[in-house]
C-alpha cells in the first residue's frame, strides 16, 4: 500500500490521536494514605509506543524521499481547500530542509519519554498528554506550508510547553518562568501575524510555494521599505525562539525549569528552521540586506555564550549557554548565503539538537541520582559511574567539535562557509566565531574535570548513586551512534540537506563552491574534509573573478 | 397577518415560554425544585433557535422577508443573531439549572422567565430596521438585565451591581433615544432605509454628525467599549456568574448588530466621520480592557477587563469595507460568545449560588482537584488568548485581516500588540489552574462543586462550538458572509 499521499497527516495525526487517548486513561487511583502519590507506568508505556510509532512513520519519508527531485519542489504534498474565504488550504509538504528535521523530531521524542520515566512521577496524565501535544505542534511547523496553517502550529506550540514549565518545573520560579517563556515568544508572534496578514492582503494567498514564486518574481506589489519591515517582523519573531542573541532573556529561565523531556525540544531547531523556511524562502532579498548584522549577533552569541558558560556553576545555566553559543553557529553559517555555510549551518541544526538533548538527558540522569545541578556539590564521579562517564565524555566532545563526531562536520563548513562569504568583514566573524571552538573545549572539559574528575564533592559524598541501568543505556546509546556516523558519513544526511542549500545559496558563490560541496559529498569526509576545503580553496580566484564580474 | 408573526416567530417562542414558566411557577410547591421551570426556558430557546432555522430556509429561497409595515426584517443577518443569542441563552440556562441553592429556589423561576424576556428583546434588536422598535428591543433586554444583575440579593456587590448598571444604563439609553430622536429631525423619519436616504440629502447634516455620536455612545455604553466601560468590572463583579456569561455576549451581540446596521445602512455617508471615532474606540477599549485586566486577582473582574478589550478586538472591525467589516464583526461575536461564555460556565459551576471561589488564588491547583473542569476552564482561556484552532484566534484573525485589508494596518498592530499584552493575565489564571495549590490556604477554600450533568452539556456545547469555529468555520463564515445589514427598498415592505 502505497503511503506516500497520506504520510504527512499519519505522521501528525497518530501524536494527537495519543494525546487525546491519554488524556482520556484515568491515573490509578491513589491509596489515600501514602503521602506521596506515584502513578503507574500506564502513560508512560502509552506515550512511548505512540512515539515508536510516529518515528517509524518519519523514517518512511527518508526511505522514500526522493533525492533527483528538483531543489524548490515539495514532496510527499497534500494540498486541500480548508477555508475558502480567506483562501486557506491544508497544505503540507517536505523537502530537504525538512525531511531530516522531521525524522529528529521523531526520534528525540521516544527518549524524552524514556528521560521522564522515572523523573515524572506525579501527574503523569496530563504530562504525557502535553508532551505528545508539544510533538503535534513541533512537527506541523515542520511541515505545514500555508502560512496560516503554519502559524497555527507556531503558537499552538507554546501552549504544552508552557504548561509543561508551569506544572513541572523544577523550583517555586517555574510560573514566572513559563509566563516569561510564553510572553517572549507570544508578542512577536502577534506582529508576525501581521505581516502575515500584510502579506495576504498584498498578494491573496497564504500558500509559500506560490508566494516563493511570486516574491523570486519581484511580483509583491510593496515599496522596498515596508517589504523590508515586513521581512524583520518574520525575523525577530523567529529569532526570538532560536533565541539569537540579544533575544535570549527566556532562555536561562525555561532551561532551568522545565523538565528533561521539554527542555531537549526547546531552543534551536523551530525557529531555525523558520528562519530558512520563510524568511529566506519569502524575503530572500530582505535577508540578504540584514545578514551582515545577523553574521555579528551570530559571532557575538557564539563568544558571548560561551563565556556566560564558563561562569556558571549550575549545570542546567550552563547548558542553556553552551546552547545559544550553539544556535548563534547556525545562524553564523546560514546568513552567510554560502553553500558550505548554508549546508553546514542545517546539519548543525541536526547536531546541535542531539548533542543538546543527549546532555539534557545525562543531566537528568545526573539529578535523579544526587538531586542537583549545581557543579560544585559534585566530584570523582568517574570513578563511581565509568559508563556514565564515558557518555558524557563523548557528548562534551561531539560538543565540543572533535574530528570524527558530528559537531566538527557542522562546525567546519559553517566556518569554511563564513570565510567564503562576501559580508563584509567575513574574516573577523570567522575568527571571532572560530574562538567559540576554542571557549565551548573549556567550558565542557572544565565541567567534566569538575563533575567527574577530583575530589568527591559534598552531595557525592553523601549520596551513593548508581551507574547507567538498562533504560539509561537505551536512551543513550543512540546518540552516540548517531555521534559517530554523523561524523563519518555525513553524506548520508548532506544528500537531502544540499537539494535545499543549492537552490536557497547565493548563486554567484555557489558557482565556484559547488565543486567543493561535491568534493565533501563523494569523499568519506571528517579526514577528506580537510581536502574538500583546499579543493574550495583552489577555486577561490575563480570565485574572486565571478564577484568582480558582477561588481 | 400571518407572514407577519412568523418574522418574529423566535420571538414568539421565546416569549410564550417565559409566560408559560411564570404561570407554572405558583403552582410548584413553595420549597420544590424549579428544575423542571429551567428544562422548560431550556426547551424555549432552543425551540427559538430551531425556529430561527426555518427562517433560515425561507429566506434561502425568498430573500430577506419583512413584516410590520416595514419594520422588523428577517435576512440572514438578523438570523444569525438570532441563532447565537438563543444558544447563548440556552447554554446560560443549562448553566443555571444547579446554580440556585435549595433556599433559593423560590426566585428561580423568575430568573428563569427574565432570561428569556431579555432573550426576546435582543432578538428583537437585530430583527427591527426601525429605530423606535429597536429601542423598545434595547429596553426590554435592559431591564430583564438589570433585575438579573441584582439576583443575589441581600449582597452588597449585588445591589452595587444592579443599581449601577440601572442608572448608567439608563443614561445610555437617553442617550440612543436622542440620537433617534435627532435622526427624526434631520431625515422625517426613525425607518433606517428612510433615514439612510434621509441624510443624503438632509439641509442639517449637523444633526445627522450629531446623532451618529448620540448612537455611538449609547450602543458604545452596552458594549461596554472605551470610554463608556466603567460601569462593566463592578457590575459584572456583583452579578451572578451564568448572568454574567449572558450578559457580556448576547446584548452586546444584539448591541453591535444594530450598531453594524446603524453605522452600514443608515449612516454610511458619514464613514469620514464615524471610521476615526470608532478606531479610537477600538484602541482605548482594547488598551484600557487589557491594562485593567493585569491587575485584577478576581476572576469575575478579569474577565470583565477581558471582555471590554474584546469589544475593542470587535470595533477594529469595523474600520473595514461593508462587506468585510460585518462577516468579520458577526463571526468575532460568534467566537466570543462561544468561548466567554464557556468561561462562565465553568466559574458557574464551580461554586454555585455562594460564589466563594472568585480569585486568582482559590483557583489555584483547580486541575488536581477538578481536571475535567479546569481543562474546560483551560481551554477558553487559549481560546480568549487566540491560540490558533479554536474561534478565538480565528476570529481575531479575520478581524485584523479585515482592518489590514482596508489599509487599517496601525490598527491591526496596536490591536495584536494589544493581545500579546492579554496574555498575561489570562496565563496567569492558567497557570495558576495547573500549580500546585498554595499549602495554607488549601484548608479556607471550599471544595469546588463536580461538574453535573446539565453544565457538563453546555461546557461541551461550547467547547464544541469553540472548536468547529476554530478548525472548521466555512460553515459558519458562509452565513457571515451572506449577512448583510442592509434593508430591503420601502415600496417592497408595505404589507
Amino acid at each position: 500500500m502505497n503511503f506516500d499521499p497520506i504520510i504527512l497527516t499519519l505522521i501528525l495525526a497518530t501524536p494527537l490521536a495519543g494525546a487525546i487517548l491519554l488524556a482520556l486513561i484515568p491515573e490509578q487511583e491513589a491509596s489515600s494514605n501514602s503521602a506521596v502519590q506515584v502513578d503507574s507506568k500506564r502513560h508512560a508505556i502509552g506515550a512511548l509506543i505512540v512515539t515508536l510509532l510516529t518515528l517509524l512513520l518519519t523514517l518512511h519519508l527518508a526511505a522514500h524521499f526522493n533525492y533527483h527531485a528538483a531543489g524548490h519542489t515539495f514532496q510527499f504534498e497534500e494540498n486541500l481547500p480548508w477555508i475558502n474565504s480567506p483562501a486557506i488550504r491544508y497544505h503540507l509538504g517536505v523537502d530537504g530542509l525538512s525531511m531530516w528535521l522531521i525524522v529528529l523530531a521523531g526520534f528525540l521524542a521516544p527518549i524524552g519519554v524514556l528521560a521522564s520515566w522515572n523523573a515524572i512521577q506525579r501527574r503523569t496524565r496530563l504530562f504525557y498528554s502535553l508532551f505528545l501535544l508539544q510533538q503535534v505542534a513541533m512537527l506541523g511547523i515542520f511541515v505545514a506550508l500555508d502560512l496560516f496553517l503554519y502559524y497555527g502550529f507556531w503558537e499552538m506550540s507554546l501552549v504544552p510547553m508552557t504548561l509543561l514549565i508551569a506544572t513541572f518545573g523544577r523550583t517555586e520560579n517555574r510560573r514566572r518562568a513559563a509566563i516569561k517563556f510564553f510572553v517572549y515568544a507570544f508578542i512577536p508572534s502577534a506582529i508576525l501575524l501581521v505581516a502575515i496578514l500584510w502579506l495576504y492582503n498584498l498578494t491573496g494567498t497564504f500558500d509559500l510555494p506560490t508566494l516563493q514564486a511570486l516574491a523570486g518574481a519581484h511580483h509583491i506589489a510593496a515599496s522596498p521599505t515596508a517589504l523590508l519591515l515586513c521581512s524583520i517582523a518574520f525575523l525577530v519573531a523567529f529569532a526570538v525562539k532560536v533565541p539569537i542573541f540579544p533575544l535570549h532573556g527566556w532562555l536561562q529561565d525555561a532551561v532551568t525549569e522545565a523538565p528533561t523531556a521539554a527542555v531537549m525540544v526547546l531552543a534551536g531547531k523551530l525557529g531555525l528552521y523558520s528562519i530558512l523556511r520563510f524568511s529566506f524562502g519569502i524575503f530572500a532579498d530582505q535577508s540578504r540586506h540584514v545578514a551582515p548584522l545577523l553574521i555579528a549577533l551570530g559571532a557575538i552569541g557564539i563568544v558571548y555564550g560561551s563565556l556566560i558558560a564558563l561562569i556558571r556553576s549550575d549545570l542546567k545555566k550552563l547548558a542553556s549557554f553552551s546552547t545559544l553559543a550553539h544556535v548563534s553557529f547556525v545562524v553564523l553559517g546560514i546568513f552567510t548565503f554560502t553553500l558550505l555555510g548554508m549546508d553546514g549551518g542545517i546539519f548543525q541544526i541536526l547536531n546541535e539538537s542531539l548533542i543538546g538533548a543527549a546532555f539534557f538527558v545525562l543531566l537528568g540522569l545526573l539529578y535523579e541520582r544526587y538531586g542537583t545541578y549545581d557543579m560544585r556539590d559534585y566530584g570523582g564521579l568517574a570513578a563511581r559511574h565509568p559508563w556514565m562517564a564515558t557518555m558524557f565524555v563523548l557528548t562534551s566532545l561531539a560538543a565540543v567539535g572533535l574530528p570524527m563526531l558530528n559537531g566538527f562536520v557542522g562546525e567546519f563548513l559553517i566556518l569554511s562557509g563564513t570565510m567564503q562569504s562576501i559580508v563584509a568583514h567575513h574574516v573577523l566573524w570567522t575568527t571571532v566565531g572560530a574562538t567559540g571552538v576554542i571557549f565551548g573545549a573549556g567550558y565542557m572539559l572544565w565541567m567534566i574535570q569538575r563533575v567527574f574528575y577530583g575530589s568527591p564533592g559534598i552531595r557525592t559524598e553523601e549520596v551513593q548513586g548508581w551507574d547507567l541501568c538498562a533504560r539509561e543505556h537505551l536512551e543513550l546509546w543512540p546518540f552516540i551512534a548517531l555521534f559517530l556516523v554523523m561524523g563519518v558519513a555525513s553524506p548520508l544526511w548532506m544528500r537531502a540537506i544540499d537539494t535545499y542549500g543549492t537552490t536557497t545559496a547565493d548563486p554567484i558563490v555557489q558557482s565556484g563552491v559547488t565543486a567543493g560541496s561535491q568534493a565533501i559529498l563523494k569523499i568519506q569526509p571528517a579526514t577528506a574534509l580537510a581536502d574538500s576545503a583546499m579543493a574550495s580553496n583552489g577555486t577561490q580566484p575563480h570565485l574572486t573573478n565571478a564577484r568582480q564580474e558582477v561588481r | 397577518m400571518s407572514t407577519n408573526l412568523l418574522t418574529l416567530l423566535p420571538e414568539l417562542i421565546l416569549t410564550l415560554t417565559a409566560v408559560l414558566v411564570m404561570l407554572f411557577e405558583p403552582l410548584l410547591a413553595p420549597g420544590a425544585s424549579r428544575k423542571p421551570l429551567g428544562w422548560l426556558a431550556v426547551l424555549g430557546a432552543v425551540g427559538s433557535g430551531a425556529a430561527a432555522l426555518c427562517q433560515l430556509q425561507f429566506v434561502n429561497r425568498l430573500g430577506a422577508v419583512t413584516g410590520f409595515y416595514g419594520t422588523v426584517q428577517v435576512d440572514a443577518f438578523s438570523i444569525f443573531f438570532h441563532l447565537l443569542i438563543a444558544s447563548v441563552v440556552a447554554a446560560t440556562l443549562l448553566a443555571s439549572l444547579d446554580y440556585f441553592h435549595p433556599t433559593q429556589v423560590s426566585h428561580a423561576g423568575e430568573y428563569f422567565a427574565l432570561v428569556l424576556f431579555g432573550a426576546a428583546g435582543m432578538m428583537f434588536m437585530t430583527s427591527s430596521v426601525e429605530l423606535l422598535m429597536v429601542f423598545i428591543g434595547l429596553e426590554i433586554s435592559s431591564i430583564s438585565t438589570y433585575i438579573l444583575a441584582g439576583f443575589r440579593k441581600g449582597r452588597a456587590t449585588a445591589s452595587e451591581s444592579a443599581i449601577k448598571y440601572f442608572l448608567l444604563g439608563s443614561f445610555a439609553t437617553a442617550f440612543f433615544l436622542y440620537g433617534i430622536a435627532l435622526c427624526f429631525g434631520a431625515t422625517g423619519s426613525t425607518a433606517i432605509a428612510a433615514v439612510s436616504a434621509g441624510l443624503t440629502v438632509t439641509r442639517t447634516p449637523l444633526f445627522g454628525w450629531l446623532a451618529v455620536g448620540m448612537v455611538l455612545i449609547g450602543l458604545g455604553f452596552k458594549v461596554s467599549a472605551a470610554p463608556f466601560h466603567v460601569w462593566t468590572p463592578d457590575v459584572y463583579q456583583g452579578a451572578p456568574a451564568p448572568v454574567v456569561g449572558l450578559m457580556s455576549t448576547a446584548p452586546k451581540a444584539a448591541a453591535f448588530a444594530v450598531l453594524l446596521r446603524f453605522l452600514f445602512d443608515a449612516a454610511p455617508q458619514y464613514r469620514t466621520h464615524w471610521a476615526p471615532l470608532i478606531a479610537i474606540m477600538a484602541v482605548a477599549s482594547m488598551t484600557i480592557g487589557n491594562l485593567g485586566a493585569l491587575m485584577q486577582s478576581d476572576a469575575k473582574r478579569l474577565l470583565a477587563y477581558s471582555s471590554i478589550a474584546h469589544a475593542g478586538y470587535l470595533l477594529v472591525a469595523f474600520t473595514a469595507t461593508e462587506h468585510l467589516a460585518v462577516s468579520a464583526a458577526c463571526f468575532y461575536t460568534a467566537a466570543y460568545a462561544a468561548m466567554n461564555v464557556g468561561a462562565f460556565i465553568v466559574l458557574t459551576q464551580l461554586s454555585g449560588f455562594d460564589e466563594k471561589l472568585r480569585t486568582i488564588d482559590d483557583l489555584t491547583g483547580l486541575a488536581l482537584r477538578r481536571p475535567v473542569l479546569s481543562a474546560f476552564l483551560a481551554f477558553f482561556l487559549l481560546s480568549l488568548i487566540g491560540i490558533p484552532f479554536t474561534g478565538g484566534f480565528f476570529g481575531k484573525f479575520y478581524v485584523f485581516s479585515a482592518a489590514v485589508h482596508s489599509g487599517y494596518t496601525w490598527l491591526a498592530i496596536v490591536g495584536l500588540a494589544n493581545s500579546g499584552l492579554a496574555c498575561f493575565y489570562y496565563l496567569r489564571l492558567l497557570a495558576a489552574l495547573y500549580a500546585r495549590p498554595v499549602a495554607d490556604t488549601v484548608g479556607d477554600t471550599p471544595t469546588p462543586r463536580s461538574i453535573t450533568f446539565p453544565a457538563a452539556l453546555a461546557l461541551t456545547a461550547t467547547a464544541a462550538a469553540t472548536l468547529f469555529l476554530g478548525i472548521l468555520p466555512n460553515r459558519v463564515l458562509n452565513l457571515t458572509q451572506r449577512a448583510t445589514p442592509a434593508t430591503v427598498a420601502q415600496n417592497t415592505v408595505q404589507r
